[in-house]
């Protein structure tokens, strides 16, 4: 056993603080405590400061972004169903126009296939006509020539042998 | 005590007067080992905070992330969490006491330095002193001498019968006790801790002197006070935190009308 001498045990006692170092201690403290609220608290300060700035615009930016792109999305949507409707309404219009001119077109068509018969059937008439008047003179003058050669008699006289031909083919026709 | 071991050499276990080390120089209580570490610990915060935030940068380097890592803990979770709106006034304070205890706490388990200066008692008490004057004044400065007095004395909303016990203890809580524990807290883990390294380390130390069974021991011995240096390391590091919370705490209570 060794126990040290009193003198020495109440020097051991830790609880008793001792003048030099409560001096010591109280400068540094305060000293450190001057830096740091001078010189290095305001920078980290600072630092926040800046990035919870630099965050808050970066959000602000992209939220403007956004705003900005739906905005576009909406006047593309409202163009798109605009051009959509004229689109229908070109197709609706053309359909429309084109029935329009089939008709015409159809139309024209009869009227011409009309006209062409009617021209057909008119120049038909009057070759009819033509062959009807030309085969009367020459049917007349024929038999005419016939008869006198039969008859011996000369039916020169133009109006009594016209006359005596359309009577002739007067009967002709009602006997049919 | 002297144990008799096979080396015939005693073990002379560590004892309180281990912390009352020579002074390093000279016959002079200011070139102690211990003032000695203070003083380092104020010359590394600084020097490591200023590097660290002198350039303020939006986007950090990682010696700055370092610095706003340990600021910002103090700053968000002591502070702003405890304190509430007025923190920012006391967070340059709250750094300070944060920094400084811890600095000088993991000394102890430094290598060389291996010297915990807040197992000088001397330390804990100013640091306890100032959070001691700082909160009284912030409560006077707030609700005005009497008031906060009688704040304290004569709790509201309690029957004035209580009162007979409530005043002595509450007086005695936040004159006396507030500053004692607060300081002798700190003080007794560091010098406990520091006691238990010097038990293992010196204890393996003369063991491995010793006879081969004791040599044998010896290594269990270190690897013990290897494994308590770790446990001190977290012990260092919550009393520091323990110190700047119950100071932030007295701080917010003293802000409160109602303490």
């Amino acid at each position: 056993m060794s126990f040290r001498t009193t003198a020495a045990e109440a020097a051991a006692n830790p609880l008793i603080p001792h003048t030099a170092e409560l001096i010591v201690g109280f400068i540094a403290f305060s000293l450190l405590f001057l830096v740091l609220k001078s010189k290095v608290v305001p920078m980290f300060e600072k630092a926040f400061a800046a990035r919870t700035e630099a965050i808050q615009g970066g959000m602000e930016k992209a939220e403007k972004a956004q705003r900005d792109a739906e905005i576009a999305l909406e006047k593309y949507t409202v163009q798109l169903s605009e051009a959509r409707t004229e689109a229908q309404k070109i197709r609706e219009e053309a359909r429309v126009q084109g029935a329009a001119i089939i008709e015409d077109l159809r139309g024209k068509a009869q009227e011409e296939a009309a006209r062409i018969t009617a021209a057909a059937a008119a120049s038909i008439e009057a070759e009819r006509q033509q062959a009807i008047t030309s085969l009367r003179s020459e049917v007349g003058t024929l038999a005419t020539n016939l008869a006198s050669k039969i008859v011996g008699e000369a039916l020169d006289d133009q109006v009594r042998q016209s006359r005596i031909v359309d009577r002739f083919l007067d009967d002709l026709e009602k006997s049919k | 005590m002297r144990f008799a071991f096979g080396s015939g050499e005693g073990f002379v276990p560590p004892s309180t007067a281990d912390f009352n080390l020579p002074p390093v120089f000279g016959d002079n209580a200011y070139t102690t080992k211990p003032i000695f570490l203070v003083v380092l610990s104020v010359l590394l915060i600084s020097s490591f905070f200023i590097v660290a935030s002198r350039k303020a940068l939006v986007v950090p380097t990682k010696l700055q992330f370092a610095g706003e890592s340990i600021y910002g803990f103090v700053r968000n979770s002591i502070g702003e969490e405890i304190i509430g709106h007025e923190f920012m006034r006391f967070v340059p304070f709250l750094f300070t006491l944060f920094t400084f205890i811890l600095t000088n706490n993991v000394f102890g388990i430094i290598p060389l330095l291996q010297f915990p200066a807040m197992s000088h008692v001397s330390f804990p008490y100013v640091l306890a002193l100032f959070s001691f004057v700082i909160f009284h004044w912030v409560g006077i400065k707030k609700q005005g001498l009497g008031k906060y007095l009688k704040g304290i004395a004569f709790m509201p909303g309690v029957p004035k019968a209580v009162y007979i016990l409530l005043t002595p203890i509450e007086v005695a809580t936040f004159f006396l006790v507030r500053p004692l524990t607060l300081s002798l807290r700190l003080f007794a883990n560091m010098f406990a801790g520091h006691l238990l390294l010097l038990v293992f380390i010196m204890g393996g130390d003369h063991l491995i002197r010793g006879v081969i069974g004791l040599k044998i021991i010896a290594p269990f011995a270190f690897a013990f006070g290897i494994g308590m240096t770790f446990f001190e390391f977290m012990v260092q590091c919550l009393q520091a935190y323990i110190f700047t919370l119950l100071t932030a705490l007295f701080i917010a209570g003293a802000l409160s009308d109602e303490h």
